[in-house]
């Protein structure tokens, strides 16, 4: 990636690496503990224990589905009770113009779909999704990521982030070597 | 990651500590068992009561063991690493099938009492039953049902009985060989419960035929199965066994089956109901008609609404699978729902009006102390996990994600 001359020294923050998982999860509750809140690590396999170590509380998306969930029943049962019972009352096969049994396929099917999109979309907002490019991929050395190696990255946004003592913070909790990242 | 528990120090062999459980298992057998005798003696109708309760009561802990064979078997057949330390308080409650076997005999010599089919004069009067003689007669049902029962027996003990050889030789061989065993084994539980519960339940109408009915049972099954698991973990723990091995983890893990099987059922019943009252064939709604009639339609609603909407609600959110308390309760509270969900399948057949058969109570009392009593005395004398089973360090540190 280019960098142009303006934007030199735009720091975006700082990235450290890691080679064991037990190294990069002290060295996250290391940084948990020292109150930051815009950082995240970046691993190539799932790490148990990696939430609490990074002190990631319980996601709130659960209540956007339920929300979601709620509001696809009411939708399936009263778009079926309206046109069935009230805009164009119809019998058919001797049955009531509006049958609960009836009426609970469509219901629960929109149902799953509005959760399901719910959980999709939410997630993918909640993750700042989609977004095609990172300030991370301007380095070689975080392709590892998805190889061998272990990152934390902190940044610079971050209302506890100073260049020195937050390098001093990775430093010390075993990062090697701890990277400038331009934004 | 989860530090590894140390199982030198842990409880796992429950011996003398069993002792007054044991003897008071036998005790509710027998006061149960009397109770029972004694209330069909006096009853004006004769025994019908007597052997409809005992069949009720019969599938209800038939249907507990069977789910745990189920697991037992869906363990091995997943190569399942989480639920280890569980696996062997289930195979308890799968052994007792051999004694499950034996206590079918009331219901062989009730036959003609439960099944209006096994009578001649019935048969020769009624053209559906002449249709269905060359399926439903005695002796094709006995030997069904002997069938049934051996196959089950043999299961329980191949899986309980390789699990427990492994405990003193540690050799892997076991667990291959009922990984291997465990594919065709889940065939012919599948094919045996299905056509179990077709004969047993219902044939009790004749007349009625639902094509989802195996499943059915299987669906309650499985929720009376995983209530009871829950229920005996919580319990042994409280005894001080397996403290530290059974963590939060496998609790939520048993929650989330519990719930899924929940919905399961509730899709499956309501998959029978739906398309009986949509179809509106007089033979098929007959049955639902006679358990809406008589009072017997608060039986139905009270399942509607306390075998699923009550805790598809209470376990649908994380919190309440992670306290074992909380859980449970839940599972207490569905161990009774699976009770009156085939209460109310069975029952209504003895009886027009919705009553309280007080011998499916005493009933109830007397199978789980019996029951209860003959697995704590052949558990006693081993561990409460598979000592050896080579993915015990997994489920031992187990978390979910």
């Amino acid at each position: 990636m280019s960098s142009h001359a303006e934007e030199k020294g735009r720091l975006w923050g700082l990235l450290a690496e890691y080679e064991t998982v037990p190294a990069v999860l002290e060295a996250a509750a290391r940084v948990r503990d020292a109150g930051y809140r815009y950082f995240d690590v970046h691993t190539p396999i799932p790490i148990h224990g990696l939430d609490e170590a990074m002190g990631i509380q319980v996601s709130r998306l659960p209540w956007l589905v339920a929300g979601c969930g709620a509001v696809g029943a009411s939708t399936g049962l009263l778009l079926q009770w309206w046109t069935n019972a009230v805009d164009y009352p119809f019998i058919i096969s001797a049955k009531p113009y509006f049958g609960l049994p009836a009426a609970i396929p469509v219901t629960f099917e929109l149902t799953v779909l509005l959760a399901a999109i719910g959980a999709f979309v939410g997630m993918l907002v909640a993750n700042g999704l989609p977004q095609f490019f990172h300030p991370l991929f301007r380095l070689e050395r975080f392709r590892r990521a998805s190889n061998d190696r272990f990152f934390i990255s902190i940044e610079a946004r971050d209302p506890k982030f100073d260049p020195r003592a937050t390098r001093a913070l990775l430093e010390s909790s075993g990062g090697r070597p701890v990277l400038e990242v331009e934004g | 990651m989860r530090a590894m528990v140390d199982l030198g120090n842990e409880p796992r062999v429950l011996g003398e500590k069993a002792s007054p459980v044991v003897r008071g298992g036998w005790l509710a057998a027998g006061v149960g068992l009397v109770a029972a005798l004694a209330l069909g003696a006096l009853s004006g109708q004769g025994w019908r009561g007597f052997f409809f309760a005992y069949l009720h009561a019969w599938a209800f802990f038939a249907s507990i063991a069977l789910g745990a064979l189920f697991f037992v078997m869906l363990q091995h057949l997943t190569n399942a690493g989480w639920s280890v330390v569980v696996r062997r308080l289930a195979e308890a409650m799968a052994s007792t099938l051999p004694l499950l076997a034996l206590l079918f005999v009331p219901i062989a010599v009730g036959l003609g009492e439960l099944y209006h089919w096994s009578h001649a004069d019935a048969v020769a009067a009624d053209p559906l039953l002449q249709w269905k003689s060359g399926y439903l007669n005695t002796p094709f049902f006995l030997i069904r049902c002997a069938l049934y029962l051996g196959v089950w027996v043999w299961l329980a003990r191949f899986f309980v009985g390789r699990s427990l050889a492994q405990d003193t030789s540690g050799d892997v061989a076991h667990t291959l060989a009922m990984r291997r065993r465990a594919a065709p084994a889940m065939f012919l539980f599948a094919f045996t419960v299905t056509f179990a519960a077709f004969d047993l339940l219902m044939s009790l109408d004749p007349h009625w035929y639902s094509t989802m009915l195996g499943v059915y049972y299987f669906a309650g099954a499985a929720v009376g199965f995983f209530a009871s698991l829950i229920l005996f973990s919580y319990l042994v723990q409280r005894a001080g066994f397996l403290r530290r091995a059974i963590t939060r983890e496998h609790y939520h893990d048993l929650g989330k089956l519990l719930f899924a099987f929940t919905v399961f059922w509730a899709y499956i019943s309501f998959s029978q109901f739906m398309l009986m009252w949509y179809a509106n064939i007089p033979e098929e709604t007959l049955f639902y008609l006679h358990r809406q009639e008589h009072g017997w339609g608060w039986a139905g609603l009270a399942l509607v609404f306390g075998h699923f909407l009550l805790p598809f609600l209470a376990l649908l959110s994380r919190g309440p699978k992670r306290r074992k308390g909380a859980l449970a309760v839940a599972a207490g509270w569905l161990l009774i729902m699976h009770w009156l969900d085939l209460y109310w399948f069975v029952i209504p057949v003895q009886s027009e009006h919705a009553t309280l058969n007080w011998a499916s109570l005493a009933l109830a009392v007397g199978l789980a102390g019996a029951l209860m009593a003959s697995m704590l005395h052949r558990v006693r004398a081993t561990s409460l996990v598979p000592e050896r089973d080579p993915r015990l360090m997994e489920s031992l540190t187990f978390e979910n994600a």
